[in-house]
Parts: C-alpha cells; sequence; structure tokens
C-alpha cells in the first residue's frame, strides 16, 4: 500500500495527474497534480498554465509546474480544448501542495472522446504503479 | 558517468553503430588537399625571439593613450580608478567559478546582488540579472524572452539607428523573416536603441504608445550606461538591456565586454541567466542565493528558458567596485562631465562652415557631415594623431568625447578638421 492520498472515483495518469469527471458539465474533466507528485516537488512556487481555447492532444504538454528545486511539464491526459485554468494559484501556488485534489486543481479541458477516460489508471492501478516505480 | 578512455572494442562498436567501416570514413568530407595539405609554418623560436617578434608587431599598434581618442559607438573610454583593478585581482573574485554553494560564495553572490541592484536603479526596473556578455547578446535574450512570452509572435521592428554589430548579432540568431518594417500586432517586440547608434536621444514615449496600442514590448537597447546619468531612467520600457562596458571594464581591443539584463517583474520567470536573491539562512542570518533557478538549464535541460547559464562575473565584479566608487552624485557627475566636453566639441566643429551638424540632441556622441568622404578625413585626423571618429556613411561621421578628453584634445580636433577642410 503506498503512502499517498490516492482518492476513490478518480482517474490517473503515469504523469502523476489526476482526472475527474465535472459534476456539471459531462463533457469537461477537471485536471490536477496528484498528492504523491506534490510531496516529490516539494514546495510549489509557480504554475504556467495554458490559455483558455487551446487545443491538446494526449501527451502534449500543457504548462509547467515550479518547484522551489525542480520544474515539471503537465501533459495532456486526453484530448481536448482549454476552457477554464485555475487562475488562483496565480498568488497561491501552495494550494497545489495543501489541497492537491481540491483548490490546488490546475486546468478544465472540454474533452472530445470521453472514451479516451477508459485508457487512464483507476486509484488501484495508480497505486500500484507507486509500488513498483 | 566515469571519464575513462575508450578502447578499441568501444571504438569497433560506436563505428558499427552509426555505419561506418573506419574512423577516416567521418572525414570523408573534408577534401583530400586539406587533410594531406602542409601548414605554411615558420621554424620554431626561442623565447626570446618571439618576445620581440611579438613586441615589434605590438608596436604597430597605436595606443589611445599615444592619440587624440574620439572613438566610440559602442566601446568606450573612461577612465577606471587604479583600485578597481587591484581589488578585482583578489583570487576570491578572479578565480571563482559559478557560486552555486552559498554556503562558501557569499562574497560573490553579495557582489552579483550589489550589480543587479545597481542596474535596477540606473535602468529604473524591477529585476536584474546577474550579467551577460555584452550588449549585443543581452539584446538578442530580450528578443528570445519577448518571443517567449508572447509565444506565436515572432517578429520585431526596430525603430532606429540601431549600432550595426548588434544588428548582425540578430541576424545570427534570427530568420530574416522575424525583422519586421511595420508597426502591427504581429510584433512581439519594438528596439529602441538610447542614445541610438548616431548618439541621437529617442523619445520613449512615442514608442511606449505603439507597444501599447500593438501589445508589443518595448525593448530599450543601450551601449553607453554613462548616459543614464543624465538621461531619465527608461521606465517605460518592458526590458533593458545593454552594455555596461564604459564603467570599470576598458576598451580591451573591443572586448570582454558586460551585458546587462533587466526587466519588468511580471517577466522574471522568464528571463535568461541566473539571479541573485536575498534570504536568510538556518539561523536567520541575512544571506544571498541563487534564485529562480527552476528556470535554468542544469535543472530544466532543453526546456530551460535560455541557454545563457553564466555571466560576465569579473567584469561584473569590476563595474560593482568602480560604480561604488563613484557613488550616485559621482555617477551623475561623470555623466555631466561627459557631456558638457562633448558640447564643446560640438560647438567647435558648429564653428567650421564646411562641417554640417544636423543632430539638436545627444550624450557624449554625436555625427557630424563633410563634403570630403569620410573614411579620407578620418585618414587625414590620423596623420596628424587625432582618432576622429566613425564612418558611419560615406561623408558621415560619428565621434565621441569622455572625460578623458582634454580642453586641448579638443581644440585640436576643431583646428586640424578646420585646416583639412
Amino acid at each position: 500500500m503506498s503512502d499517498y492520498n490516492i482518492p476513490e472515483g478518480l482517474r490517473y495518469t503515469k504523469e502523476h495527474e489526476w482526472i475527474r469527471r465535472d459534476e456539471k458539465n459531462d463533457n469537461n474533466v477537471i485536471i490536477g497534480i496528484t498528492d504523491h507528485a506534490q510531496k516529490a516537488l516539494g514546495d510549489i512556487v509557480h504554475t504556467e498554465l495554458p490559455d483558455v481555447g487551446t487545443k491538446f492532444e494526449i501527451d502534449d504538454e500543457m504548462g509547467v509546474v515550479e518547484s522551489a528545486k525542480s520544474a515539471s511539464e503537465i501533459y495532456a491526459p486526453l484530448t481536448g480544448t482549454i476552457v477554464e485554468v485555475n487562475t488562483n494559484l496565480d498568488l497561491h501556488p501552495e494550494k497545489v501542495n495543501e489541497a492537491p485534489y481540491a483548490e490546488g486543481w490546475m486546468i478544465k479541458l472540454e474533452m472530445e472522446d470521453p472514451d479516451e477516460l477508459d485508457n487512464l489508471l483507476s486509484p488501484d492501478g495508480y497505486s500500484h504503479f507507486l509500488d513498483e516505480e | 558517468m566515469r571519464y575513462l578512455a575508450l578502447n578499441a572494442a568501444d571504438r569497433k562498436k560506436m563505428l558499427e553503430t552509426v555505419g561506418v567501416s573506419g574512423q577516416e570514413d567521418l572525414f570523408i568530407d573534408v577534401p583530400n588537399e586539406a587533410k594531406n595539405g602542409k601548414f605554411n609554418l615558420p621554424n620554431g623560436l626561442t623565447e626570446q625571439e618571439v618576445y620581440k617578434y611579438f613586441r615589434e608587431l605590438a608596436n604597430k599598434n597605436t595606443s589611445a593613450d599615444k592619440v587624440s581618442f574620439f572613438l566610440g559607438g559602442g566601446c568606450y573610454r573612461h577612465y577606471i580608478p587604479a583600485s578597481v583593478d587591484h581589488i578585482i585581482q583578489r583570487a576570491e573574485f578572479l578565480t571563482s567559478y559559478t557560486p552555486y554553494q552559498p554556503e562558501i560564495s557569499q562574497g560573490t553572490l553579495t557582489v552579483i546582488f550589489e550589480f543587479q541592484s545597481i542596474i535596477c536603479t540606473i535602468t529604473g526596473m524591477p529585476v536584474a540579472n546577474a550579467s551577460m556578455y555584452d550588449g549585443a547578446t543581452a539584446l538578442v535574450e530580450a528578443v528570445q524572452m519577448s518571443q517567449r512570452v508572447h509565444k506565436k509572435r515572432q517578429k520585431f521592428h526596430i525603430a532606429n539607428e540601431l549600432n550595426p554589430e548588434y544588428g548582425n548579432v540578430l541576424k545570427s540568431y534570427f530568420e530574416s523573416e522575424s525583422f519586421s518594417d511595420e508597426l502591427n500586432e504581429e510584433l512581439s517586440a519594438i528596439i529602441v536603441q538610447l542614445p541610438d547608434y548616431h548618439g541621437q536621444i529617442a523619445q520613449l514615449e512615442k514608442y511606449r504608445k505603439i507597444c501599447d496600442e500593438t501589445s508589443a514590448h518595448l525593448i530599450v537597447v543601450n551601449s553607453e550606461i554613462v548616459a543614464f546619468g543624465l538621461l531619465p531612467a527608461p521606465v517605460q520600457a518592458d526590458i533593458v538591456v545593454g552594455d555596461a562596458q564604459s564603467i570599470g571594464v576598458g576598451l580591451n581591443f573591443g572586448g570582454p565586454h558586460l551585458g546587462y539584463f533587466a526587466c519588468q517583474e511580471k517577466f522574471v520567470r522568464q528571463m535568461p541567466g541566473r539571479i541573485c536573491g536575498l534570504t536568510k539562512d538556518s539561523m536567520g542570518k541575512q544571506s544571498f542565493v541563487l534564485t529562480l533557478n527552476a528556470r535554468e538549464q542544469h535543472i530544466r535541460r532543453h526546456k530551460a528558458t535560455s541557454n545563457i547559464c553564466s555571466n560576465q562575473g569579473l567584469n561584473a565584479v569590476a563595474f560593482t567596485i568602480h560604480m561604488s566608487l563613484l557613488g550616485k552624485n559621482g555617477f551623475k557627475h561623470l555623466a555631466k562631465l561627459n557631456h558638457n566636453k562633448a558640447v564643446k566639441l560640438y560647438k567647435a566643429l558648429s564653428n567650421i562652415a564646411a562641417c554640417k551638424i544636423e543632430q539638436q540632441n545627444f550624450f557624449n556622441e554625436f555625427c557630424y557631415e563633410t563634403a570630403l568622404p569620410a573614411q579620407q578625413l578620418l585618414d587625414n585626423l590620423l596623420e596628424q594623431d587625432i582618432m576622429g571618429g566613425i564612418a558611419v556613411a560615406p561623408h558621415k561621421i560619428l565621434v565621441n568625447v569622455t572625460e578623458l578628453n582634454s580642453a586641448e584634445d579638443i581644440a585640436k580636433y576643431a583646428t586640424a578638421l578646420e585646416g583639412i577642410l
């Protein structure tokens, strides 16, 4: 069992991102980085998020999350178009550390093909992936 | 990685991987005549003979101290106090490498922090980096940063007389399509040299307005930092870059110089080069560290904001020492002295009928025109031990005056020019 918080009901990627379906709009997903990712990066000092309206394919770089000691890319887990980004992080990047699955969310994406969600990891799958890594 | 020499088996494997049969095949593009050619080199010389040979060569040069010197155009002759050279020769400054370890580099880091603070004060910008190689490459970095911020806009416009050497360096970095004559919304940046290559002082307000209308960045580039002792800080700019060779560095046969890079705070994560920051150590004491490292190559690899991951350390130290000797008032006084002396020459040349000066505003260099070809005129002046300036057009000469030009120098220039014309 891993020591990290991996909430049920979300999907995950090997790039340590989580994906949640938007309750208000079934075509949209909300994306952030996992508890494991925020712990590995350390204090988040800056996020660089994409412009609303930008279209991405799976694995495209959408942005950057920067901590005091390193910087990592945020990759698109699904094909889609940016509908909203968490501008609150500009002033409060520490929210990514404090609440990675809540106020620390980063990007809202309108999916092109919701079936792509099935290819992502389940909480169990992600947990196993962390154990192996 | 272990640094072990390759053996024959390694070589064989590498050659197989790249698909060639032998090492000589790697050099197949080198023409045979070049491979087998003989170098036309003289026989070896003894140490004394080498000294003699090079002394004779060196004696063919005329040094700036031996003539009346009026050359500027990006490289300026100012007085450097002897203490500057003395202090920078301290081994802690002279041989120090990149201060990655703050626990052993507080001296160098303190000087870098002071350097950045001085550049910020002079340029009116909130942030500056630890220096760049020279003004021309600092300008390239400014354009690249503007393109990074604008993402889809890649064009830039040169608004006034840019130092042709800076222009050539831009050409070596950017495709010709990036240079734009038009002022429109495709522009990433507008470049204004201040003072420009002909010594003219641009009105930044005009360019600020164009930038506000087109959302382009205003890049101010400066090659004579002493000018800011008199000119107001270019606070209208988004990015201010330039060359600070004038303070502490000397002519050095044209290099090494000292580039600087300053900008608005919103661009701090897009800035090239290293930045030194003020913080507290584990004991709560004030200390300095390299900061915002995550932008840099040693962490971000090929995604770094710039491939500049060093700075012009020793010259930045020299600049900082010279500036701290001058102080704020001394810097202003130096600028005033430069301008007043340039005005003296300007007035003296204005009285010569065959010498035409259209320029109204300038700092310590300006242009004049004559019917005589510029190069011929400069050759004639040199015969009288006057290095009279730079031919910037067939009949146009750029002339520079600093605090090192005496009143006699200036009178001599005017008399000689009158005699020639």
